[in-house]
C-alpha cells in the first residue's frame, strides 16, 4: 500500500497528495498532524465515493486509509 | 458531519458579515467593518511605522480575531506550535500580499464586504482574485510546495497572542507615545468594546470553520470542494441584505467609500493577492487566524504585511479614493516578479 507523508504540509498540499495517490491506485495511506488536513482530506473521500479511516499513531499523528 | 459542518461554514460567513453590518453602523469606515489590509495598516500607523496621519489606530477587531482564535485552538485541543517552513520567504510574500492589498484598497474580506456593498470595483477585483488563485493552483499542481513546518516550543506560537494582548493593552492606556488618527479612516471606529467582542466571535468562528477567503476558490478549481466557498457566500449575502435594509446598498463603480475606479490595478492588485495568498496556504484573515492557533509562519507572515504597510504609506504606494500611484502600480509589478522567483525556487521534484 502506498503512503503519503502530509505532515506539516499547507494546505491544499495534503488532499493535492492525496487526490495524486488515489488516482495511481487504491488503497492508499496518508499520514497527517493536523485536524484541518485530516478533515479537508476525509471530504475529499467522501465526495470521490471512497471509504475513509483513521487511526492515531504512537507519535501522535493521524493514520488515514483510503480504499 | 457533512451537512453540521456546512452548516458551520454558512453560520460562519452570516456572522461575520452581520458583524461587518454592525461595526460600520457602530461607526467604521463605509464597508469596512472588517478589513485585515486596512486594520494592520492602521496599527502599523498607531505604533509609529509609518506617519499617514489619517489611517492610524490600534483596531481592536484585529485583536479579537487572533484572540478568539486562540481561544478556540485552546478549547479544541488543536493549538499546536508549528512553524520553520520557509518563514522569510513568508514574510516577503506577506508584505507583497499587503501591497496587493493596499493598491486595491482591501483584503480578500474587504473585497466581498465592498461587493456586498454594490461596489463594481471590487466585482472587478474578485476577477483578478480568481486569476491569481488559478495561477496559484497551477503552481500547486507543478509541485510547489513551501516545504514541512516542525513542532516548536510552546512559547513559539505564544508570541502572536502575546502582541494582540500587548496591543490591547497599548489601546486601552493609549499612552501618548502612540498615533491615533483625529480624521479620515483611521478616527472612524467601533467602541472599543464592540469591536472586540466582534473580533472575538469571528476569530472563533474562523478557527472553528477553517474560513479563508482564497480556500474556497482554491479547492473550487482542484477539487470541485465547494465547502470553503459557503462562508465566502455567507459573508457577500449578510452584507447585501445588512446594506440593502440599511438603505446604504449603492451600486455603481463612481463614489464608492475607501475606493477607487482604476480597473486594471483593480485587477491585478488583487491577483498579486490572490496568487500570494495561495502560496501562503490562506488569505490574509487564515494567517491572522492560524497565527492566532500557533503557528508561526503564519506570524511571521503576518509581521511581512505589517511591514508592507508601513512601506506602503512610508513611500507612496497604497492607493486613496483618487486611484493608484505609480509608485504602487510598480510594486505590484515587483511582487508578481518575487511570487515568480519563490515559486520557481520551491518546485517539488517528482519522487
Amino acid at each position: 500500500m502506498k503512503t503519503v507523508d502530509a505532515r506539516g504540509l499547507s494546505c491544499p498540499e495534503p488532499v493535492l497528495l492525496t487526490q495524486q495517490a488515489v488516482k495511481a491506485g487504491t488503497p492508499v495511506e496518508i499520514l497527517v498532524d493536523c485536524r484541518t488536513a485530516q478533515g479537508n482530506i476525509l471530504r475529499y473521500a467522501q465526495e470521490q465515493g471512497l471509504s475513509a479511516s483513521c487511526r492515531e499513531t504512537d507519535e501522535g499523528d493521524t493514520l488515514i486509509t483510503i480504499s | 458531519m457533512n451537512w453540521k459542518e456546512r452548516l458551520w461554514i454558512v453560520a460562519a460567513g452570516l456572522i461575520t458579515g452581520a458583524a461587518a453590518i454592525v461595526l460600520v453602523v457602530l461607526g467604521n469606515p463605509s464597508n469596512m467593518g472588517f478589513c485585515i489590509a486596512c486594520f494592520l495598516r492602521d496599527i502599523a500607523g498607531a505604533v509609529g511605522l509609518h506617519r499617514a496621519a489619517a489611517v492610524q489606530y490600534i483596531r481592536p477587531e484585529i485583536i479579537g480575531l487572533v484572540l478568539g482564535a486562540t481561544v478556540m485552538a485552546a478549547a479544541r485541543k488543536e493549538f499546536r506550535v508549528r512553524g520553520g517552513s520557509a518563514p522569510a520567504q513568508r514574510f516577503v510574500l506577506g508584505f507583497f500580499v499587503m501591497v496587493g492589498a493596499l493598491v486595491f484598497l482591501g483584503c480578500p474580506l474587504r473585497m466581498v464586504i465592498r461587493l456586498g456593498g454594490g461596489d463594481l470595483n471590487a466585482l472587478v477585483a474578485l476577477v483578478g482574485f480568481a486569476a491569481g488563485i488559478f495561477v496559484g493552483t497551477l503552481l500547486l499542481k507543478g509541485g510547489f510546495s513551501l516545504q514541512r513546518n516542525q513542532k516548536q516550543r510552546v512559547i513559539e506560537g505564544a508570541v502572536m497572542p502575546g502582541i494582540s494582548v500587548a496591543l490591547l493593552v497599548l489601546l486601552v492606556a493609549a499612552p501618548a507615545f502612540l498615533f491615533f488618527s483625529t480624521e479620515g479612516p483611521g478616527s472612524m471606529r467601533a467602541p472599543i468594546a464592540a469591536a472586540l467582542v466582534a473580533g472575538l466571535a469571528v476569530g472563533a468562528l474562523a478557527q472553528r470553520t477553517r474560513l479563508c477567503m482564497v480556500g474556497g476558490m482554491r479547492d473550487a478549481m482542484m477539487f470541485r470542494d465547494f465547502h470553503l466557498l459557503l462562508g465566502f457566500a455567507g459573508i457577500f449575502l449578510a452584507v447585501l441584505v445588512g446594506n440593502l435594509m440599511g438603505g446604504t446598498f449603492n451600486l455603481g463603480f463612481e463614489g464608492q467609500p475607501v475606493a477607487h475606479t482604476d480597473a486594471l490595478w483593480n485587477f491585478l492588485s488583487m491577483a498579486l493577492v490572490g496568487l500570494g495568498s495561495v502560496m501562503l496556504g490562506g488569505c490574509p484573515l487564515r494567517q491572522l487566524i492560524l497565527a492566532g492557533s500557533g503557528n508561526s509562519d503564519s506570524t511571521v507572515a503576518v509581521l511581512g504585511m505589517v511591514v508592507g504597510a508601513a512601506f506602503c504609506h512610508n513611500f507612496g504606494l497604497a492607493s486613496s479614493t483618487s486611484g493608484t500611484t505609480l509608485a504602487g502600480r510598480v510594486a505590484v509589478v515587483i511582487g508578481f516578479a518575487v511570487a515568480a522567483v519563490i515559486a520557481l525556487a520551491n518546485m517539488r521534484k517528482e519522487k
